[in-house]
């Protein structure tokens, strides 16, 4: 018996161990971006930075104004939410409650593939394909631009809010369905007013997760948006919060890195509060 | 039982302190770090190492010629690559520059552009904004895109101040390597870019600057202007490995010089 317990004890503090181990990651990344990011937003000034339109992280006399990537990653996110959320959403609830099953298991193949496929091949599909596509379409110079970042970025939240959506409408109890269909709506009303109302938190939480996804993607952004640091416009060459630090790290010194490092802190508190949105959607759906 | 295990855990280690002592006697590694405009030219110059001194094992990791200056600096490589000179400052932080070869910065545009020659007071004209359409050039009547480097890049620093453009330049694109830039240029009629002359492929058209169109000879002598170093960056006393001396040695050589053009760079000697 006392030999079973040390036993016990013993799994126990492995699997504490285990768990310590992630709770340690978070908190090792967490503490060393603010000890990174805090000294270049000193002395650059808080304000100067977060609400300065001019980057010019190499020039002689150097600014490091980072509104335009912030204001970039927002847009971003938000026209990619756009595009996304209608696509995304209203392919769930055919999945969920009206395909035919042949239908659904093939849909939802290639929903999960497209999860499955690298960003940098979004980017390069976007580079070789979307850009001169756009290009010749809106006969502007250059198709590289917020717009081909929204688009790559609308593509690429798809299965996160699908798969998401999905589940939670396959929660929604049978009796509900039953009892509308039964007071005579049609099928279609009885999914979007019964079923889709009482899903609506874990739809959200479908959204909130695309966002997260979309403002922390840098791959596939960085080589369709034309990375000049402008302040964004739907067919201007932008730069994102994610594709600032990622693409001048590898040359950057001095003030210049622990600027990226401050980005990198930017958009970290970004992403936390995004998920602090999803607990919150996850916890109500739960109740 | 326990006396067993000994006898096997201590021959294990036996076996493998051996194995590390005959890996040591029979070669090195040699590592290098920065300037991805350098693939190239080191890649074909470490296959020759290899090739030579069997048994040495070579390594390039291409990071970017701040990265690799940093990595030098802090004993993180044995030779740190850079596409540009060393700065005082860097130079006063105890480290020393040997120019390995130089390279031209070739213009280029779309293979469909008919503009073939500018000279480089038009080219810093164009990246400063001053002329946005192609027409103003004999071209066709569209707009110029004009594509560059990030801030940083060895390559933008050299043609930069070439041209003296510093912190004048009006980008469209700012990409992060020489491959995208080639990529844009060639998928876009009106673009101009800027790339390391040995990276320049058929997909793109280099033009001539002043007349004279880029290459090894124009380089060599002068007479194409939009060229700087390939440095490799070493530290001040401190003394290199056994195979990275030899490295260091083979590459500034005149052996190495074939090898330095065959990858489209011009040797110093």
């Amino acid at each position: 018996m006392k030999k079973q317990n040390a036993f016990e004890n013993f799994i126990h503090g492995i699997f504490l161990i285990l768990g310590l181990i992630t709770v340690g990651c978070v908190l090792l990344i967490t503490l060393y971006l603010v000890v990174a990011g805090i000294p270049a937003i000193r002395k650059i000034g808080l304000r100067d930075f977060l609400f300065n339109p001019k980057w010019a992280s190499t020039a002689s006399e150097p600014s490091y104004g980072i509104l335009p990537f912030i204001l970039t990653s927002v847009y971003g996110t938000a026209g990619a939410i756009l595009v996304g959320v209608p696509i995304g959403f209203l392919t769930s609830v055919y999945l969920a409650k009206l395909a035919p099953a042949k239908i659904r298991t093939l849909v939802s193949g290639a929903v999960s593939l497209l999860a499955g496929i690298p960003s940098v091949v979004y980017g390069l599909v976007g580079m070789m394909v979307l850009v001169p596509g756009i290009r010749g379409l809106f006969h502007i110079p250059d198709g590289a631009s917020l717009f081909a970042a929204i688009i790559v970025l609308a593509i690429m939240i798809l299965p996160s809010i699908i798969n998401v959506s999905i589940t939670a409408l396959e929660a929604v109890p049978k009796e509900y369905e039953d009892a509308s269909l039964a007071l005579g709506a049609t099928p279609v009303e009885t999914y979007f007013k019964v079923s889709v109302p009482a899903a609506k938190s874990g739809i959200a939480a479908a959204v909130v997760l695309g966002v997260g996804r979309a403002i922390g993607e840098a791959m596939a952004v960085m080589m369709v948006s034309g990375n000049a640091p402008n302040l964004p416009e739907l067919f201007g060459s932008v730069r994102f919060l994610t594709t600032a630090v990622a693409s001048e790290m590898s040359y950057s010194s001095g003030l210049q890195r622990q600027a990226l490092f401050s980005i990198a802190l930017v958009l970290f508190l970004f992403i936390m509060l995004i998920n602090a949105a999803l607990n919150f959607f996850l916890k109500r759906s739960k109740e | 039982m326990k006396k067993f295990m000994t006898l096997v855990l201590s021959a294990v280690l036996a076996v493998s302190a051996l194995a590390g002592c005959s890996s040591k006697q029979k070669g090195g590694t040699v590592s290098t770090d920065g300037s991805t405009s350098m693939e190239e030219v080191i890649g074909v110059l470490g296959e020759a190492f290899q090739e030579k001194y069997s048994g040495m094992t070579f390594t390039y990791n291409p990071t970017g010629s701040g990265s690799g200056i940093q990595a030098a600096k802090e004993g993180r490589c044995d030779i740190g690559l850079s596409s540009r000179s060393l700065k005082e400052e860097e130079k006063a932080d105890g480290l020393t520059e040997t120019v390995l070869a130089n390279d031209g910065i070739a213009v280029i545009v779309n293979p469909k552009n008919e503009v073939g020659d500018l000279d480089v007071e038009t080219i810093a004209k164009i990246y400063t904004g001053e002329i946005t359409n192609w027409s103003e050039l004999g071209g066709n009547d569209a707009e110029i895109v004009v594509i560059g480097r990030e801030a940083g890049s060895g390559t933008r620093d050299g043609f930069e101040s070439i041209t003296g453009t510093e912190d004048a330049c009006k980008y469209r694109q700012e990409l992060t390597s020489t491959g995208d830039v080639i990529t844009t240029v060639s998928q876009n009629p009106d673009a101009i870019g800027y790339a390391s002359l040995a990276a320049v492929s058929d997909q793109v058209k280099a033009l001539s600057v002043g007349g004279v169109s880029p290459s090894e000879e124009t380089v060599k002598d002068g007479s194409y202007v939009i060229q700087r170093p390939f440095v490799l960056v070493t530290k001040d006393g401190a003394k290199l490995s056994d195979a990275a001396q030899k490295f260091f040695d083979f590459v500034t050589s005149d052996e190495a010089a074939p090898y330095i053009s065959q990858a489209g760079a011009v040797p110093v000697k």
